[in-house]
């Protein structure tokens, strides 16, 4: 049994507390906000211990794990507080608005053998972890671009006055939405060497940023586009998309699907009955989603949780999402934000050249890197 | 209760299994009078009762039940409240306080119990939660509602949170005010059931997945035939089909196999797929099955 405090009671920290109540592992020892009227209604009808302020729970609640669930702003401060206090920590995404602070507290929690995980639950939703093995196995062979996308219908007038209608809150579309695509394509292609061509796009809002779009470029040139709007009244929810193409096929995930594509050279081709076969396979989430004990919203909700309380029980420290994993995103989100002020762009005019050959658009780079050609080439003469 | 319950899902963009197929089947509904078709077929079949969301557009078929009220005389609506995202996207956009004051425009009473002059400031919720089940049955003046459903999302949060007085104070409210049956949809069955034992709920409504793979029937299979055995509440299956994972023959022969079962809730986009069911359900529901 493992104590647990939360504090952030905005719709993922009541979520969160459902899930916590519905584990029989945990025990919830504290809950934290700063609407008291929220603070009471709970109390007075679940028992639940409440608290106004992070310190005071941390101090009296004797709390092994915190989870943290509050606008992103806060997270950088409340995740040292309880780094000091030397309790396991899970944090709402985007772990923290500056790399720099999310660097210094993933090497501070790691220095004290700390449990740490950040809510990026689409890892442990059944079709990207599909995706995820399909690429370990080298399914589609080189993966050269990535289409990753997320669509939703959050801000579709102007008005809203919450959080994250405030970019120095950690609102706007890139940190809130496009986290998460951009979370996966660090889960599948690693670091990014840099973006280029980001645009930051208002759409409704007054200070922050409704649409994302932006080349992030990877090693030997694979590149990744990423288009993402929470100003999408045409989606029902939240929908994220990822689309892959490699040498040896192509993938499509989103969270009820995985559409692959094998070519004849694809080393999971086979003949197997539910394998993967060349040509067009389909798996849906009755298929690859592994059941929870308790589901509210999605089981990767509760997975994440579980694989947290798991991690806690047994003093494990490597895990999925950890704060190192998480902090590759926030940089990325930096990355791009640095990109979009630039704002370079071709233009479209008078001083654009009229005489460039369209056989003059040559591409950048080679799925062959030219140093693994010489390489190649070495060995071959060392082999003779 | 009928056997066979119509649900609504296939009419909004709802779809388990796959957000291409949700797409285009709101593509294909994007006008009323389709969904009407759809619904005139169920009823043409025998299938009288609409399990549905408290969606704005269902508020437009109820319009077109009351103004027909001979052709619809037997049509009768299972309300499933609240439609969750309207209240989540509107969480999102205003805050929690912001979203309640949003649904309960005209009673003022979040205002009061700002200025701490209400039961609101005593933390009581009873007022607040009545108000929004009526408004959420506004739609519904003057139809017949035999049964009124909480949504997963809610019933589900609520069992999570350990919030009981919250179910009890539905049940009671919908027997109270509109003397219907109260149901709880979930998908922790067996947790739920236990809980509404404890708190004194005599034989509720319940309906959760049911289906012969397991699917979103959290605490396990095993669990789940335990309570169905022990047969302490009414059941209605949902997800028969496990989002169309099941063949349709193979589903309806399981589900109508196990104990304790009193209605199936299914979508149907064509009158051919309603017409398949029901005789499907005709083939396999022995007596024995529904008693």
């Amino acid at each position: 049994m493992i104590r647990v405090g939360l504090v952030g009671l905005g719709k993922m920290g009541i979520s969160h507390q459902a899930v916590l109540g519905g584990n029989p592992g945990v025990e919830l020892a504290g809950i934290c906000d700063s609407n008291s009227y929220l603070l009471g209604v709970l109390h007075k009808y679940t028992g639940v211990a409440t608290f106004s302020r992070l310190d005071d729970m941390l101090d009296s609640a004797k709390i092994d794990a915190l989870v943290i669930a509050t606008p992103s702003r806060l997270h950088a401060p409340m995740v040292r507080a309880a780094i000091d206090r030397g309790v396991h920590i899970f944090c709402e995404k985007p772990f923290c608005l500056s790399t720099k602070d999310g660097q210094e507290l993933a090497a501070a929690a790691a220095k004290k053998d700390l449990i740490t995980q950040v809510g990026y639950h689409n890892r442990f939703v059944g079709t990207f972890l599909e995706v995820k093995r399909l690429l370990a196995s080298n399914a589609i062979g080189d993966v050269t671009h990535v289409l990753a996308e997320a669509y939703g219908p959050v801000v579709l007038r102007p008005s809203g006055d919450t959080w994250r209608s405030k970019g120095l809150e950690g609102g706007g579309c890139l940190y809130d939405y496009a986290a998460h695509p951009i979370n996966l394509v660090n889960w599948y292609l690693g670091e990014p060497r840099g973006a280029g061509g980001t645009v930051l796009n208002r759409v409704f809002s007054a200070e922050i940023d409704d649409e994302v779009s932006s080349t992030l470029y990877f090693d030997r040139g694979t590149t990744a586009q990423l288009s993402v709007s929470w100003s999408d009244e045409s989606v029902r929810k939240m929908t994220t998309r990822l689309t892959l193409w490699g040498t040896q096929g192509r993938i499509f995930a989103d969270r009820q699907e995985c559409h692959v594509y094998l070519r004849d050279g694809s080393p999971m081709r086979s003949h197997a009955p539910g394998q993967y076969r060349v040509g067009w396979n389909t798996k849906y989430t009755t298929e690859l989603t592994q059941p929870v004990d308790f589901y509210l919203r999605g089981e990767e909700y509760t997975a994440e949780l579980d694989h947290f309380v798991t991690r806690c029980e047994k003093g494990e420290v490597d895990g999925e999402n950890s704060f190192a994993s998480a902090v590759v995103t926030d940089r990325t989100l930096e990355t791009m934000i640095v990109d979009s002020r630039h704002a370079a762009m071709t233009p479209y005019d008078k001083t654009t050249p009229v005489d460039v050959q369209a056989e003059s658009a040559r591409p950048a780079t080679h799925r062959v890197g030219r140093t693994r050609r010489i390489r190649q080439i070495a060995n071959r003469l060392i082999r003779r | 209760m009928d056997r066979l319950l119509f649900g609504d899902n296939q009419f909004f963009g709802v779809n388990h299994m796959s957000e291409e197929k949700a797409r285009a089947q709101q593509m294909k509904f994007t006008d009323t009078s389709a969904i009407m078709a759809v619904i005139d077929a169920a009823y043409d079949n025998g299938i009288s009762s609409f399990m549905c969301t408290t969606h704005d557009r269902v508020a437009e078929i109820c319009e077109i039940a009351r103004s027909d009220s001979d052709r619809y005389r037997d049509l009768t609506f299972l309300p499933c409240m609240p439609y969750a995202h309207k209240y989540a996207n509107a969480v999102t956009e205003q805050g929690m306080l912001g979203a309640l004051k949003q649904f309960t425009p005209d009673s003022g009473i979040l205002d009061a119990a700002i200025r701490g002059s209400t039961s609101l400031a005593r933390k009581d919720i009873d007022g607040l939660v009545t108000l929004l089940i009526d408004s959420e049955m506004k739609m519904f003046n003057g139809l017949h509602t035999p049964v009124i459903w909480l949504q997963n999302v809610v019933t589900d949060l609520m069992l999570g949170l350990g919030f009981d007085h919250a179910l009890r104070l539905f049940a009671d409210h919908v027997r109270d005010k509109y003397g219907a049956e109260p149901g709880f949809i979930t998908m922790n069955l067996p947790m739920l059931v236990d809980r509404l034992e404890r708190l004194g709920v005599d034989n509720p409504l319940v309906c959760a997945n049911i289906n012969k793979i397991g699917f979103r029937m959290s605490g396990g299979m095993e669990a789940y035939r335990k309570a169905l055995e022990q047969h302490r509440f009414r059941t209605v299956a949902m997800s028969v089909f496990a989002s169309g994972a099941i063949p349709p023959d193979e589903a309806i022969e399981w589900i109508c196999g196990q104990p304790g079962i009193e209605a199936i809730v299914f979508g149907a986009s064509s009158r051919s797929n309603i017409v398949s069911t029901r005789s499907l359900v005709e083939k396999y529901w022995t007596s024995a099955a529904a008693e």
